[in-house]
């Protein structure tokens, strides 16, 4: 980890692009929670993603939260949606799950589209004018200075990946992989299957909605575009490709998928048919994804 | 109640006849998703792609023929035999390679949607292209002049979904798919060749889908983004009606086509899908089942 912070040295371009990784791959990071820790595919993340991006921007339009108060009031938010949503969704499961997740994510997207005078629909809105500058050992900073966009979403990672770890090797992550390997098994042992569901998937919302709210807060802009099922599919791509079930593997599907689609664009605007083909290339080939193949070769201990 | 009926009792009238054309259209496209996930137990996420695709492949037979009654024939005929070839390879070269695992096969399809997506992208370019229907006629009514086009698409639907059921109850190949349906161990062991009926199922499926796509084109022109909209419609479509019944995919298609239909026409699109979104999480969510579903995995 310690490794980010030496990345000073990047030129503009990549510190920039480093950064959005830094925030996608957090969003990553609280997919995975649910994909590769409590074994349950949701198609419907990007409804978190952008509740906390909109609760954020809409808190400090209207309420005129400062910054700071609009992250936790997105916190709270993102909280409350995941909840309301796990207690209905959670009781589905397999391919039930996954529609649910689909669909109420679908109507989400669309009651933001529907409530436009409210949030501004399709155009979506910048926040550049309200968030105004603050201070840091006396001097000041506006948050879309790169070095603070930086620094933000390492200290974003960093908790994440700590959280995540942490959850990961206590007795409640053993429970929930527990759940991924044999659900039923896992009830038969006397473990309340529901709850444990139900606090991974808050937990993975309000990761994703927290997620959400720091891009919204260091890009200063809110759209659409993050609440759109493409947004949903793209945290399952990442970290399929890093591999479902590591702590690290996300970002390393991220920062790699990030590049490579980077790349890609540059020859052709068609880089969704690479992405497409890498999908159906590692679910037939590789679905261990990079991480978790690693993990089955030489590091066994890998959280 | 009476004079509401006087002054909007035409576009009620329209409201319904619009939406029974949706339904139609509607219940072709999802009784291929129903079938597909039916006997094969996957949800094939690219199955929109797969309506767009006859949409695109009969504005080509348009653009070849130079004929719209000549055109729609040929795309007619050969929209929903391309698509289900390729959807023969695609259950060949990624479907059975994963074993049919339902939730693997879910992202491989969405993989095979953007490749399906883009690709028309690259061969049919960004632009929405209107084809022309292959008859001009309008029924006359004492308010309103109605597409002659439209009633007969649903129409052809209707003969669709009353050759599919035929094909289910009467057929062999019916026969073997109800039995793969049921119990697929059992099936192979009396000699059923389940990998062949999987491949035609699917392919099935697909060139229902197409069909639709080349039915509904002259209506609504053809773009490459057109599979997402029908897609998560048939979702709602096969879910309501219960996950593999083909006469529940039918009557829940006539409840989404007709609400929609008086929704969009009085209120908002965007609060009808909205609706109509929020309504199938939620049945899924208390009766997850659907409304017809027997056994559901």
């Amino acid at each position: 980890m310690l490794l980010f912070l030496l990345q000073f040295i990047l030129p503009t371009y990549h510190h920039s692009s480093v950064s959005k990784i830094m925030l996608l791959a957090s969003y990553a990071i609280g997919y995975n929670f649910l994909l590769g820790y409590t074994g349950l595919m949701s198609l419907g993340h990007a409804m978190f993603f952008s509740s906390g991006m909109y609760s954020m921007g809409l808190g400090i339009y209207y309420l005129e939260l400062s910054p700071l108060n609009g992250v936790i009031f997105s916190a709270s938010f993102s909280l409350m949606v995941s909840l309301i949503f796990g207690l209905f969704a959670l009781r589905t499961s397999g391919v039930s799950f996954l529609i649910v997740t689909l669909m109420f994510g679908q109507t989400f997207y669309l009651s933001i589209l529907y409530f436009n005078e409210f949030t501004f629909g399709h155009d979506g809105f910048s926040l550049a004018k309200y968030l105004g500058s603050f201070v840091i050992f006396g001097k000041e900073y506006l948050f879309s200075n790169p070095d603070i966009r930086y620094n933000f979403a390492l200290i974003l990672l960093t908790s994440y990946l700590l959280i995540a770890t942490f959850i990961v090797l206590s007795p409640v992550g053993r429970i929930l992989i527990a759940i991924r390997e044999n659900e039923s098994r896992t009830q038969l042992l006397g473990y309340n299957v529901f709850y444990y569901k139900l606090f991974a998937l808050v937990l993975s919302g309000t990761f994703s909605g927290v997620a959400g709210a720091m891009h919204g807060l260091l890009f200063s802009y809110i759209g659409t575009t993050f609440a759109e099922i493409h947004h949903s599919i793209s945290p399952l791509l990442w970290t399929l490709l890093g591999g479902a079930g590591t702590v690290i593997g996300p970002l390393f599907g991220t920062g790699i998928m990030y590049y490579m689609i980077d790349f890609i664009s540059e020859i052709t605007k068609n880089y969704l048919l690479v992405v497409g083909i890498v999908l159906i290339l590692m679910i037939i080939w590789f679905p261990l994804g990079i991480m978790g193949s690693v993990r089955r070769k030489w590091l066994k201990w890998l959280p | 109640v009476s004079t509401w009926l006087n002054d909007n009792g035409p576009l009620l009238f329209l409201a319904l006849l619009d939406g029974t054309v949706t339904a139609f259209v509607l219940a072709l496209i999802a009784l291929g998703l129903s079938l597909v996930f039916g006997v094969m137990r996957i949800v094939n996420v690219a199955h929109g792609e797969l309506f767009m695709l006859g949409a695109v492949l009969s504005w080509f037979a348009f653009d070849l023929t130079n004929d719209p009654l000549w055109g729609f024939l040929t795309a007619l005929v050969l929209a929903p035999m391309i698509v289900g070839s390729i959807a023969i390879f695609s259950d060949r070269f990624i479907l059975r390679k994963i074993s049919y695992h339902p939730e693997s096969t879910i992202v491989a399809t969405i993989g095979l949607l953007y490749v399906i997506q883009q690709l028309t992208l690259m061969f049919f370019g960004p632009e929405v292209r209107p084809v022309e229907a292959p008859f001009y006629f309008r029924i006359q009514f004492p308010w309103f002049g109605y597409s002659g086009y439209k009633l007969m698409v649903a129409g052809m639907s209707a003969l669709c979904l009353s050759g599919v059921w035929l094909l289910m109850k009467r057929s062999k190949l019916g026969l073997y798919m109800r039995a793969t349906q049921q119990d697929i161990e059992i099936a192979k062991t009396f000699g059923v060749p389940t990998q062949k009926i999987y491949a035609s199922v699917f392919a099935l499926g697909g060139g229902l889908a197409a069909l639709a796509g080349v039915l509904v084109v002259p209506i609504r022109q053809a773009d490459h983004l057109m599979g997402l909209e029908p897609l998560l419609l048939s979702f709602i479509v096969v879910i309501i009606g219960g996950l593999g019944s083909i006469r529940g995919t039918i009557v829940a298609a006539f409840i989404i086509g007709i609400s929609d239909g008086i929704i969009s026409v009085f209120y908002e699109p965007t609060l009808a899908k909205m609706l109509a979104t929020l309504l199938v999480a939620m049945v899924l969510v208390l009766k997850p089942g659907g409304l017809y579903g027997g056994d559901q995995a």
